[in-house]
């Protein structure tokens, strides 16, 4: 049940998946604009950075645990809305600069640069989201193809970039590390689930990927 | 005491505006749900007015700004409490039950009266005055509070301080029961804080029992807290039940719990950057989303009252 789906299944999932990534998005908007009677509350842009960082992290970890998920549920279109994933990711990452940028230091690139400079968690912050921009320009199916192997190689970045965000929440917060720290051990377990996948397939003669379904992940070996 | 029929200033508009509000987010059905969408960060807050918090008998005291005070809104509900939880609304919603009557302090340490005084012996025999104050947060970001209160000063010559007393420290309640962020350890509880004999004789030093006319709400360190408008917000002390005259130099909280990042002085200094980020200006809470911040000023802008009490100290040093 769930593992396989027609290609038109998955064609017409994507749009209600989609609009479902810009939900966070929307109610941003709302509460920025005090409509509905939402609002960001008496520091509104500090919410606003935090809350487009905070789901640009979120959608980093659920691009991370498609692999996972995929592996250990056999539902193998689940791959399909991965990209998707990833640029949302990217979108709200971007979003989460922008504000930072010009809400908060009004596009002053001096103090920008100081803060890069200066500030050791922008600096982490500003270095994975410079690193995201290649994935997001290679996430074509055109460039899919252009790259071939070395687009894998290049798409582990995302490894380092999340581990990169996920530093940079911890780093800024003022004492309570109690958030971040939950973001952390989400990332810890979707990355050990690699290491541990990865090991298994590299031990010949042992038969537990085929027994239990791994095969599935063999199968997606060096996916990310 | 007897209700104060004045009417203040800002009166008129924030208030009334902070009601309406209430009743607009109220009524909106949406938002409710739209709030638990977002994850239960849900800035829509349950509506309770001021009505029932008391009405002060005050006089108009010195040192006000006439810059325009934040709402009561923002006052009461984006708070920097610990004991009621992290979250700058977590103090507004945990700490409406919290019970303060009745209140006792205990005085003692380096002074010829001490002993337990029960809250109206604190505050009864003091004048009351409105001071409107610029508040600014070690976090960047800073509002205008019409504070009332009465200067520490006065409080603290009543027990009679020996030549021994260079130091007053001051201590939080401690009782997880009722304040809920005690139960983690995210800093040393009781919260500790601490002022030179110095500072706490100074006129400005205020001993904080209401704000905008009404008794203090809980969540903003009822009944008892202290305002030092020249330092970071994180030294006005809330919920005060212990105050001890010293020969040392206290351990205050966050200096404990971050001793690189936090010092025992915390005067505002748009030269001194924390570690992690700059001091050198401030959000205003209220303005729009799209202002900009302003330059935070020395001293947070009482630098003529109290720049001679640091004369001679490396304020880098002494942070």
């Amino acid at each position: 049940m769930l593992k396989t789906l027609a290609p038109g299944t998955i064609r017409a999932l994507k749009v209600p998946v989609f609009l479902l990534c810009l939900v966070p998005l929307a109610i941003i908007l709302l509460e920025t604009f005090g409509l509905a009677g939402m609002s960001l509350g008496a520091n509104p842009v500090e919410e606003l950075i935090h809350r487009c960082g905070k789901w640009g992290l979120k959608f980093l970890l659920i691009t991370l645990a498609v692999t996972p998920l995929r592996g250990l549920t056999g539902w193998n279109w689940l791959i399909r809305f991965r990209r998707m994933f990833g640029l949302f990711a990217f979108f709200y990452i971007l979003l989460h600069f922008l504000v930072y940028a010009g809400l908060d230091q009004r596009f002053d690139l001096a103090v920008i640069l100081e803060d890069i400079a200066e500030r050791p968690y922008i600096t982490i912050g500003m270095a994975a989201l410079v690193l995201l921009v290649p994935l997001a320009v290679t996430s074509t199916k055109g460039m899919m193809r252009r790259l071939g192997r070395r687009w894998k190689q290049l798409h582990r970045l995302v490894y380092p970039i999340a581990i990169l965000g996920v530093w940079h929440f911890y780093w800024q917060v003022k004492l309570d590390t109690l958030e971040p720290i939950i973001y952390a051990a989400i990332l810890a377990a979707l990355l050990g689930y690699r290491l541990v996948s990865s090991r298994r397939r590299r031990a010949p003669g042992r038969p537990t990927d085929s027994r239990n379904g791994h095969d599935r992940t063999a199968h997606a070996r060096r996916s990310l | 005491m007897k209700p104060d029929n004045r009417i203040r200033s800002w009166e008129i508009t924030s208030e009334r505006n902070y009601m309406n509000r209430r009743q607009f987010v109220r009524d909106a059905g949406l938002a409710a749900g739209a709030a638990f969408a977002a994850g239960g960060a849900g800035l829509v807050l349950p509506s309770r007015a001021s009505a029932n918090l008391a009405d002060l008998e005050t006089v108009q005291g010195p040192y006000s700004t006439d810059e325009t005070p934040n709402t009561w809104e923002d006052i009461t509900t984006y708070n920097n409490f610990y004991e009621f939880g992290t979250g700058k609304e977590d103090p507004y919603r945990n700490a409406q039950d919290f019970v303060t009557e009745p209140w006792t302090v205990k005085v003692g340490g380096e002074c010829d009266k001490p002993g337990k005084y029960a809250y109206e012996d604190i505050a009864g025999p003091h004048t009351l005055e409105d001071r409107v104050y610029r508040h600014r947060c070690v976090e960047a970001w800073s509002m205008v509070v019409p504070w009332v209160g009465f200067p520490l000063g006065d409080l603290l010559k009543r027990f009679e301080p020996n030549s021994k007393a260079k130091y007053v420290r001051f201590k939080t309640l401690y009782d997880p029961d009722q304040m809920p962020g005690q139960r983690r350890a995210v800093l040393r509880w009781p919260y500790v804080e601490g002022l030179t004999i110095a500072e706490a004789m100074h006129p400005l030093t205020l001993m904080v029992v209401g704000v905008y006319g009404k008794e203090l709400p809980n969540q903003n360190g009822a009944p008892l807290r202290l305002v030092i408008p020249w330092k970071y917000g994180f030294k006005g002390i809330k919920s005060i039940v212990e105050i001890e005259f010293t020969s040392r130099q206290p351990k205050t909280s966050w200096a404990v719990a971050a001793p690189r990042e936090y010092g025992f002085y915390a005067n505002v200094n748009p030269e001194v950057d924390h570690p992690r980020w700059s001091q050198a200006r401030e959000r205003r809470i209220g303005a729009s989303v799209f202002a900009a911040k302003q330059p935070t000023l020395m001293f947070n802008g009482y630098a003529e009252q109290v720049a001679s009490l640091y004369d001679g100290l490396d304020l880098r040093k002494n942070f």
